[in-house]
């Protein structure tokens, strides 16, 4: 049996990480993908697919709905196994710190999941890095916006010069073993109580 | 100054992780040298794969789910032990609006009587024979809601699976479920039953501290081999859930309590809400007010003893409702899962008052009745079901027999 032949279920509520991992199972040669956001009437749609192999993200809390249908319904034949192997310590780990689990439709091999329950991991990964970028950036910004109204306020009121000012802070923030946006956000919060004009 | 032992707990939002969260945030654990971090989960399914896989020593779990993981019945099977309880009691039986009109119309009154109500509810299934069966939710397959709803209705003469049909739902959804009519009742711990009656779209029928007074809910699980291989930290542990759990009984701390577990990072729920649970002063719906006596107990009535004859009741429930086939090796690894060995051992330098058994008669004690402890005196009871049956762990066969259904 070619990869292409296995059915994939993948729900997620996610929809992005979710079309991230179909892109990855479909260039992996894995046709039959179907994606699902919303676990409303999921065990019509689980019927309707009799897929092979179910990938589901930890954060759902509908696992427990699901797991419980899945034992129940005559849809999907039991038992389900999970992740790849109750053997397999390792790739059990890995799908757990990824976020990601996978059910198997009993009878499938190990080696037929272990690669679609691999790239889901790795997609999974690669999605929270992605995320965690994304929400550094956002807070650098936000950083560097909070310095620009400390700097402000310090030369409003002790007459620096903008450079002068920034060396203020940043020296405040060394001495006190902080960082520098955290000694703006402080002067910032402690000049909006002072003057209700300054805290807008 | 670093704890000496760091311990990984997870838990669900719900109000019987008080006890653990507690313990964490009221300095409880740092008092024993413990560092617990907590995590909160979203599924009872996580919390069991991250105990399987080690990501977490201990957890707030469901009383049978221990019974489950150490017999092989999830997916993961993993050796988890149950060295103490976080409570008694808790949970309520919520039915629609609409469910509990046609329940009136066939004699249920709001008084919380479990065989007035259930009397009622077949009566009305029975008027709706042919029509779509009433569906009830429970939070998992191997959990007390699910076998005290199927005790109730069966106690009542309600077949659990042929005259309706149960689902599982999370917690936090059971509420908007029933208000879109996706389900007609259910049955979860607090605040998920007052959450549907302050929002008016659902009535509270009967409470299981009425249906099996003193009954065990959550328990903390541990893995096994963790368990073995730290057993000054396990003793810590217990010892700081001991003080916490006397801490959250005392009516002085309510408050306190309740903002703890109003903060997002626990409950996430508001400070009204999970009064009912504490004073067990329920509103019903439509007006109605009751106060349960014991209604959810943390401390009181050695309500953290991991009795052994509540594990085995689990387990003959488990065998009644099909889960698992009555054998003398899965009664062996029932009967081993809950442990009085390891809290008695853990609290006994603080002098408290201990049972000196590990297991009792269900249904025996009539009234509150003072027990052979070592230390301080200790009471227990009342107990029993709702339908008078006693429940004898040394009668366990003649037990799942009389249950058997014809």
């Amino acid at each position: 049996m070619p990869a292409g032949s296995l059915t994939i279920l993948v729900i997620d509520e996610n929809r992005i990480r979710a079309s991230i991992i179909e892109a990855g199972l479909r260039d992996a040669g894995y046709q039959h993908v179907t994606l699902v956001h919303d676990v409303a009437g999921i065990a019509r749609r689980i019927a309707e697919i009799e897929p092979d192999v179910i990938v589901i993200d930890l954060e759902n809390p509908n696992r427990d709905m699901l797991e419980n249908m899945f034992q129940l319904s005559r849809a999907v034949k039991r038992p389900i196994a999970m992740f790849v192997d109750r053997s397999d310590q390792a790739s059990i780990e890995a799908a757990v710190d990824a976020g990601v689990s996978a059910y198997v439709v009993d009878g499938l091999r190990k080696e037929r999941i272990k690669p679609i329950l691999g790239m889901a991991i790795s997609r999974f990964n690669a999605f929270s890095r992605m995320a965690r970028e994304l929400e550094e950036a956002r807070s650098e910004l936000e950083s560097r916006k909070v310095i620009d109204r400390a700097k402000g306020i310090l030369m409003k009121s002790r007459g620096l010069s903008e450079e002068a000012a920034y060396a203020l802070l940043r020296k405040t923030a060394m001495n006190q073993n902080r960082k520098i946006a955290e000694i703006a956000q402080s002067l910032v919060t402690a000049a909006g109580l002072l003057d209700p004009l300054e805290g807008e | 100054m670093t704890a000496a032992h760091q311990i990984t707990a997870g838990f669900m939002p719900l109000f019987d992780s008080a006890v653990l969260v507690a313990a964490g945030e009221m300095g409880f654990a740092a008092r024993e040298g413990v560092e617990l971090n907590l995590h909160r989960e979203t599924s009872w399914a996580n919390i069991r794969d991250r105990i399987a896989v080690g990501h977490f020593d201990v957890a707030h779990m469901l009383g049978p789910m221990p019974l489950a993981c150490s017999l092989g019945l999830t997916p993961l099977a993993s050796e988890t032990v149950v060295p103490f309880s976080l409570g008694l009691g808790g949970n309520c039986i919520t039915v629609s609006n609409a469910v509990w009109e046609g329940m009136e119309a066939h004699g249920a009154a709001p008084d919380l009587d479990p065989a007035r109500a259930g009397a009622a509810l077949g009566a009305l299934i029975r008027e709706r024979a042919g029509r779509e069966p009433l569906r009830f939710a429970v939070v998992h397959p191997h959990s007390g809601h699910n076998y005290e709803l199927r005790y109730w209705l069966a106690a009542c003469g309600i077949d659990p699976d042929r005259d309706i049909e149960i689902v599982i739902v999370p917690p936090p959804f059971m509420a908007d479920a029933l208000a879109a009519g996706r389900i007609d009742g259910y049955c979860v711990g607090e605040p998920w039953n007052s959450a549907a009656v302050a929002a008016g779209t659902g009535r509270i029928v009967t409470v299981k501290a009425l249906l099996w007074r003193n009954s065990p809910e959550k328990v903390i699980g541990v893995r096994k081999v963790w368990a073995q291989q730290n057993p000054d930290a396990l003793a810590a542990l217990l010892r700081a859930l001991h003080h916490s759990a006397r801490w959250c009984q005392d009516p002085a701390n309510r408050g306190e309590l309740a903002a703890l577990m109003a903060r997002p990072a626990f409950l996430g729920q508001p400070e009204a809400i999970q009064m009912p649970a504490l004073t067990g002063r329920l509103q019903l719906g439509g007006g109605a007010e009751r106060r349960v006596e014991a209604f959810f107990l943390p401390f009181d009535k050695a309500a953290n003893f991991p009795w052994k004859s509540h594990a085995l009741w689990f387990y003959t429930q488990m065998v009644r409702w099909g889960q698992l086939p009555h054998t003398p090796q899965n009664l062996a690894i029932a009967r081993d899962c809950y442990r009085p060995d390891l809290y008695r051992s853990a609290l006994k330098p603080l002098g408290v008052a201990l049972p000196g058994a590990n297991a009792k008669v269900e249904g025996a004690l009539k009234v509150a009745t003072p027990v052979g402890s070592a230390g301080a005196s200790l009471v227990l009871g009342p107990d029993g079901f709702f339908d008078g049956q006693i429940f004898d762990p040394d009668r366990i066969d003649a037990y799942i027999a009389g249950q058997k259904r014809a």
